[in-house]
């Protein structure tokens, strides 16, 4: 018990320590872009927020999938805090997003494919978490989570793909794998290993959180089944 | 340097949206203990259920 509570603290400092990190390379070491100006660095933050709302999806589907076949609790316990980690990451994105676009599309919010399909994904999310808020004592409520869980992901690859699936026209995203100066790049993948650490570490608080949420379920059926008595 | 304003808010949010994510599970374990020890009680020192399926 004590070596994971000394192993949470070791993980909340390098958390602490990477994001510091990831700031100091986004303000003071990456060089200015020169259409965009200082308006890009929101860049450093956005795509990292958006590569872990689709890890966390992911992990919805696994533990979605996983739970279905062997109705282990522990499997739907990944796929909500997931769900719930994924939709976090997923407001930062729609935020950070149109703040982006403002000074450099003119508008804070355009329908072309990627914004949308990002923003019908992160609704899809949202009502698997309004399931699970609103069903909790039906029973019912992790398996139909689970199938949406499932179906959910289907949407994933689609936004990660809408600037190649649809006509260059109608985009606004630039095309993937655009090219980056070094220090771009090498700012960038601080910005990833940062974000995957806050990732790691608010997942397994949320999973503490969930075992503790059962347990007090337990207990208060447990009262109840003895006040019947 | 005026678009610096958006700069600015999209990091403000940024750090309040997961300031505010972290705050609610700080409080939400700590009312949780709480619960658990009153329903501990209330079963007359009866152990937690185990919770892992």
């Amino acid at each position: 018990m004590k070596n994971l509570s000394n192993a949470s603290k070791v993980l909340s400092t390098l958390v602490f320590v990477s994001m510091l990190a990831a700031l100091g390379f986004v303000f003071l070491y990456a060089p200015m872009e020169k259409e965009m100006g200082d308006t890009q660095r929101i860049f450093y933050f956005h795509v990292p927020a958006a590569i872990s709302a689709f890890i966390c999806f992911f992990l919805v589907f696994l533990g979605s999938v996983q739970y279905l076949r062997t109705r282990e609790t522990r499997w739907d316990r990944l796929a909500l805090c997931s769900a719930e980690l994924g939709v976090m990451f997923g407001l930062i994105v729609l935020i950070t997003g149109p703040l982006w676009a403002k000074p450099i599309w003119g508008v804070y919010w355009r329908w072309e494919p990627r914004l949308t399909s990002m923003l019908i994904t992160f609704t899809i999310y949202v009502a698997y978490l309004m399931i699970r808020t609103h069903g909790t004592r039906s029973g019912q409520a992790p398996r139909l989570a689970a199938v949406l869980g499932i179906v959910a992901f289907a949407n994933v690859p689609l936004v990660y793909y809408s600037v190649d699936l649809w006509a260059a026209e109608q985009q606004l995203h630039p095309p993937r794998n655009v090219g980056l100066a070094p220090e771009m790049r090498y700012t960038l993948w601080i910005c990833y290993a940062a974000y995957a650490l806050l990732l790691v570490q608010l997942l397994l608080r949320r999973l503490d959180l969930a075992r503790i949420e059962e347990a007090v379920e337990r207990l208060r059926q447990r009262r109840d089944e003895l006040a019947d008595y | 340097m005026e678009k610096l304003q958006y700069l600015f808010a999209a990091y403000a949010a940024i750090w309040i949206i997961l300031f505010a994510y972290i705050m609610r599970l700080q409080s939400r374990t700590k009312e949780l203990g709480e619960e658990l020890k009153r329903l501990g009680d209330d079963l007359g020192g009866t152990t937690p259920p185990s919770t892992d399926a």
